[in-house]
């Protein structure tokens, strides 16, 4: 495979990646801008991460995807795809077995250890965005730490639901000074967020920015004294290895109400059922 | 005794226009000055110089802060002067679409500035927001409804809550009335003159109303193209300008 450099992009483009992800890395939570480039997929698609995961590849990586934890979905299979051919790398399904993790929505339930690397999807890193549209703003809000903001959308969501009805892309603040977004994982992911042995790192595209969380950062999600931060997730157990502590989708299995829940990470899924565990729905 | 806000030979330059010229004034605690002046005299560049959301080309705004004494907010970093312009000072903007979060609903609106300096339990700010819109005489039961279902008239006392709900000691007024019918300015002018009153409150008050001032000021300075032309006890003034301009402003007052 001559017709691309590894990896797909070049060597240049890497460096300039690269000294974005470290400049991220050395001030965790800030946003550092970088020079996007054109990726052959659509925007929202994951350009900010593959190009990330591009960058910090190397030939003895083992390298797998999930899309809302799942292995097997469409932008899972295609980003795989996309690093067999351009890159070579191994890829895998297994959590365990990866050293870089390239994730959309989900943080894998399975402990990450030190020396993996978990790449994540962002669609818009600016968690300030819907409430103040000016960037120069934004900036300056978090130049001089002014999150009062962040709060007020908090407070609307318990004024409005009753509780903190934020769900997901729940912002957190990083080792007491920048407040960030995850990106969409749910708020049942957030705890695992801090104190994580592997590098997280945040691409966004579009948005041309980069961010990053070195290993054992101090991660808090944001509450209010009276309505703290809780983690939640559906009450079920998983339809099909029974586990009562990941996380779970909903899904709709015929048109009379018939519903199941499973679990979002098939490789913990699957993990589990090759244990013997079963859940009520599997056959 | 310290004045409260020490003004000393501000001016700004548009280019080759002069906003405002070499404006010198004291604004002792408790106190309610009034600008006034025609369209384009420099008010709110003045105003806008003090507040902090302009930089002066020369002069200084000297600030008698709770902490440190007499403090130059203009020479002062931009935290400081931030965290000055959410805790001790309060803008109160003609337009208030310009002061308020359309998007955010009125309790939300009141409660920004309390979350702002560190505020982190719901019970209290709601409290908290519930009280000041009752004493701005907004019913409680809209607390959750956004400021785009208001009234011209509601959503300028909903800024004046939002203003006030920290205990500023110094509040820059930009024509609070302006575009409000006369019934309803009434009833905000009544309502602005307990506050002051009652809060002890220090303000600066632009406006081309005559009556405003009247009602509220205890001192007037009256600007014309850039320049204090005249200044004094507002009676004073008011009953016997001495400079043509104010004879004139007065003089074009209408009489019911």
């Amino acid at each position: 495979m001559n017709a691309y450099n590894f990896a797909y992009l070049d060597e240049q483009t890497k460096r300039m990646i690269r000294r974005a992800i470290l400049k991220g890395l050395a001030i965790p939570g800030y946003q550092v801008p970088f020079a996007s480039r054109e990726m052959p997929m659509p925007y929202g698609w994951g350009t900010g991460g593959v190009q990330v995961s591009a960058a910090i590849l190397t030939p003895e990586d083992s390298f797998k995807v999930i899309d809302q934890g799942a292995d097997d979905t469409t932008n899972a299979v295609s980003i795989r795809t996309f690093f067999e051919r351009t890159a070579g790398v191994e890829t895998t399904t297994k959590t365990s077995e990866a050293s870089v993790i390239q994730t959309r929505h989900r943080i894998p339930e399975d402990p990450l250890i030190e020396g993996q690397i978990l790449v994540y999807q962002v669609p818009i890193p600016e968690p300030l965005r819907f409430l103040e549209p000016r960037e120069s703003e934004t900036r300056k809000m978090h130049s001089l730490e002014e999150y009062g903001l962040m709060h007020v959308k908090l407070y609307e969501d318990i004024s409005r639901h009753g509780h903190i009805a934020t769900a997901y892309a729940y912002p957190v603040k990083v080792e007491g000074q920048y407040v960030m977004d995850p990106s969409p994982i749910p708020k049942f992911d957030n705890p695992k967020l801090g104190d994580m042995a592997a590098i997280q790192l945040f691409g966004a595209g579009r948005e041309q920015r980069i961010y990053a969380l070195p290993p054992y950062t101090n991660v808090v999600s944001l509450d209010f004294e009276d309505h703290p931060f809780e983690a939640s997730k559906a009450d079920h157990p998983c339809g099909l290895c029974g586990a009562i502590d990941s996380y779970l989708d909903e899904v709709i299995i015929d048109d009379a109400g018939g519903r199941m829940f499973v679990c979002s990470d098939t490789d913990y899924c699957e993990n589990r059922q090759a244990a013997g565990h079963k859940g009520k729905d599997a056959a | 005794m310290t004045p409260l806000l020490s003004v000393q030979s501000i001016t700004k330059r548009y280019g080759p226009h002069v906003g405002c010229a070499d404006v010198t004034f004291d604004l002792f605690p408790g106190e309610v000055i009034g600008i006034v002046g025609e369209s384009g005299s420099g008010k709110s560049t003045l105003l806008n110089c003090m507040a902090g959301h302009l930089v002066p080309d020369t002069g200084k705004v000297v600030f008698d802060t709770r902490t440190d004494g007499p403090r130059d907010t203009i020479a002062m970093s931009e935290p400081e002067r931030r965290m000055l312009s959410r805790t001790d000072w309060a803008f109160v903007h003609q337009h208030a679409r310009d002061g308020l979060r359309m998007g955010v609903s009125a309790g939300g609106n009141v409660g920004e500035r309390l979350m702002a300096v560190g505020e982190r339990h719901y019970g209290d700010i709601r409290n908290k927001a519930t009280d000041w819109l009752a004493r701005v005489e907004i019913d409680e039961t809209r607390i959750d409804d956004r400021p785009t279902t208001f009234s011209g008239g509601m959503q300028q006392r909903l800024q004046i809550a939002r203003n006030l709900v920290t205990g500023p000691r110094l509040v820059f007024m930009d024509e609070p009335t302006g575009g409000l019918d006369v019934s309803v300015q009434a009833r905000l002018l009544d309502l602005l003159r307990g506050l002051v009153r009652d809060m002890g409150l220090s303000a600066i008050i632009v406006t081309h109303d005559l009556a405003v001032v009247r009602l509220l000021a205890d001192r007037l300075m009256v600007m014309k193209s850039g320049r204090v032309v005249e200044a004094g006890l507002t009676d004073q003034v008011l009953d016997d300008p001495q400079h043509a301009y104010s004879q004139l402003l007065v003089s074009s007052v209408l009489q019911v």
